[in-house]
């Protein structure tokens, strides 16, 4: 996701004059591209994040438009409070673009996972949560948030995650989700990097003969209502996949959705997510993943002991 | 935009008129409110006074015009300091201090965002205004545009390490438009500031982290005058101000004593400061 984001931002920059790159230290060769255009709208803040994202604010208050860009931990735990209070509480329009989603960066440890961010950036005022299931939704998210006015998160993967989209998607828009695959008995709403599982659980579950929608949720906040109330009409299943803690995350967007919205008693909604634990094992995400069951054949298992 | 500022003589006496003036209705404010943050706020509006009369560009009328000087109350605790400058330099009717701390106001007890004009940025939580500062310098350079960004710190926000980020940060860009001043009061909300944690030796620190740093009278307007407009200085660095000051200065019972920054003047404390400050 990370190569394709560079690119689309290089495009944006020649289109729009406001943009400007901030990377804290990381992206060695990455911007190449975006910093021989625009030397002067790239700016490398160095591993201090918290200077970073004010100044990205400051940016921002003064009619430019800053993209701030590290690995996710970094450009969101780290700088929680400037993300609140300087971009958010301000309400300018700072792009917060995060690398790493969930256990992409496992091999690294704990320290580099990122299981809560979505928790802690979506309950912050003004903020728009998108996390994009391939590349072609990260650039066209990317796209997307330099047409609006407030703050707005992206949460990427890493780099060489399957392409699921053919192409660029015509009519992305913020909060609104998009069917990949459409189904009669269960409905699984994914967000972010787990997409590909998502569609491998659908694949296991049609092999069993059960027929499985897949939806990628790319916007966790706002929330697409129309599509929530739909899924919730439609099927007796309804099941939320991210790779992130099941505290406060999309499941839980949904979850609130739904008490709020008086549509859970007659439905069951299941929530796939990691557990509130630490993952302190070494291994590649592929690994983590099967660890904490969030493979697409464990997803499929959960989805059919809930059908039966 | 006040295009006479920085290219006449200042006017001193006119200056510290001024400066006994919104001391007068910071005290105002704090006893008609019971607000902490008096003696904060006495410290730095000498400094307040010379940016606003002497020193910015600005034009109350057009808050926002993109060319203003930007001028950061990063130290957000002394926000009736702030609201005083800004009601009487115009940016809001006077009479609006009197909402200051009520129900239902834009004069909260530290500076809101979006709300009140004059106002540049929401502060509050310390160690916040030098980064957007950065950020607003940053922006004129990348836009081709000239204004100036002065950032006022407590310094006991110097505890902060985002304030170290930005210090390196600023100096490595060469943000030859960006003006920290330190209200170095030697007080933070509990202890000394050097016995909390050491900021001694202040300016070494901050030269050390590549500013063209000074050491001035925070209550001399002339020198703080004479700094301040000169920016930039020729050094091709940001500048810092390690302004010495007073906390609660310019009323005899208030200079210096901590108390001052959480206790509100009585009515009786109020007409002694005024006859101090020669508003009686």
């Amino acid at each position: 996701m990370r190569n394709e984001f560079a690119d689309e931002l290089t495009k944006l920059g020649n289109e729009d004059p406001r943009l400007v790159m901030l990377s804290g230290d990381i992206g060695n060769r990455l911007f190449d591209k975006f910093r021989a255009a625009h030397p002067s709208r790239f700016i490398n803040c160095g591993v201090a994040e918290q200077n970073m994202m004010g100044l990205a604010a400051g940016m921002a208050m003064s009619g430019l438009r800053p993209v701030t860009y590290t690995i996710t931990p970094f450009v969101t735990t780290r700088c929680l409070e400037q993300i609140r209070t300087d971009a958010c509480y301000h309400n300018v329009p700072v792009t917060v673009v995060s690398v790493g989603a969930g256990l992409a960066y496992a091999g690294l440890g704990p320290t580099h996972h990122a299981c809560e961010d979505i928790s802690f950036l979506r309950s912050i005022p003004n903020m728009t949560v998108i996390c994009p299931g391939d590349a072609w939704e990260v650039r066209a998210a990317l796209r997307a948030v330099m047409q609006q006015d407030g703050p707005a998160y992206i949460r990427m993967g890493k780099k060489g995650e399957p392409l699921i989209h053919p192409g660029v998607i015509p009519d992305f828009k913020i909060g609104r989700a998009i069917t990949m695959r459409e189904g009669t008995d269960v409905c699984l709403l994914s967000t972010g990097n787990i997409l590909p599982e998502a569609l491998h659980a659908a694949e296991d579950l049609a092999q069993h003969g059960v027929s499985a929608q897949v939806v990628s949720f790319h916007t966790v906040k706002p929330l697409d209502q129309d599509r929530l109330r739909e899924s919730f009409a439609r099927f007796p299943v309804v099941a939320t996949i991210e790779e992130h803690s099941l505290i406060g995350g999309f499941g839980s967007a949904v979850a609130e959705w739904a008490i709020d919205n008086a549509t859970l008693p007659s439905k069951r909604l299941i929530r796939i997510g990691t557990p509130d634990a630490f993952f302190k094992l070494s291994g590649e995400q592929e690994f983590a993943r099967e660890c904490l069951g969030l493979t697409g054949h464990q997803i499929a298992d959960r989805i059919r002991q809930a059908l039966r | 935009m006040n295009l006479h500022a920085g290219r006449i003589a200042p006017d001193i006496g006119a200056l510290k008129r001024q400066a006994a003036e919104l001391r007068g209705k910071a005290i105002a404010m704090s006893h008609a409110s019971g607000s902490a943050h008096l003696g904060s706020c006495l410290s730095c509006l000498d400094i307040m006074t010379v940016a606003y009369w002497d020193v910015l560009r600005l034009d109350p009328a057009n808050p926002t015009d993109p060319l203003r000087d930007r001028f950061i109350l990063s130290k957000g605790h002394a926000a009736m300091a702030l609201y005083a400058t800004l009601a009487t330099r115009g940016y809001f009717p006077e009479a609006e201090l009197a909402t200051y701390n009520k129900d239902n106001g834009r004069l909260a007890e530290h500076p809101p965002a979006n709300l009140l004009p004059g106002v540049e940025a929401a502060t509050g939580s310390l160690g916040h205004g030098l980064p957007i500062g950065i950020g607003m310098a940053l922006s004129g350079r990348i836009q081709g545009q000239d204004y100036r960004v002065y950032a006022l710190l407590s310094d006991g926000e110097n505890n902060e390490g985002s304030v170290w980020e930005a210090a390196m940060f600023a100096s490595a860009q060469k943000l030859e438009k960006l003006c920290v001043i330190v209200d170095y009061n030697k007080w933070q909300a509990t202890a000394r500031s050097n016995e909390t944690l050491q900021l001694a030796p202040l300016r070494d620190k901050w030269e050390a982290f590549g500013w063209d740093a000074h050491e001035v009278d925070g209550h001399d307007v002339a020198e703080l005058s004479e700094k301040m407009r000169n920016l930039p200085n020729g050094s091709g660095k940001p500048v810092a101000l390690i302004a010495h000051t007073v906390k609660g200065k310019g009323v005899s019972f208030m200079e210096d004593d901590n108390n001052w920054h959480y206790r509100a003047p009585t009515a009786e404390e109020v007409v002694l400061a005024r006859q101090e400050l020669g508003l009686a």
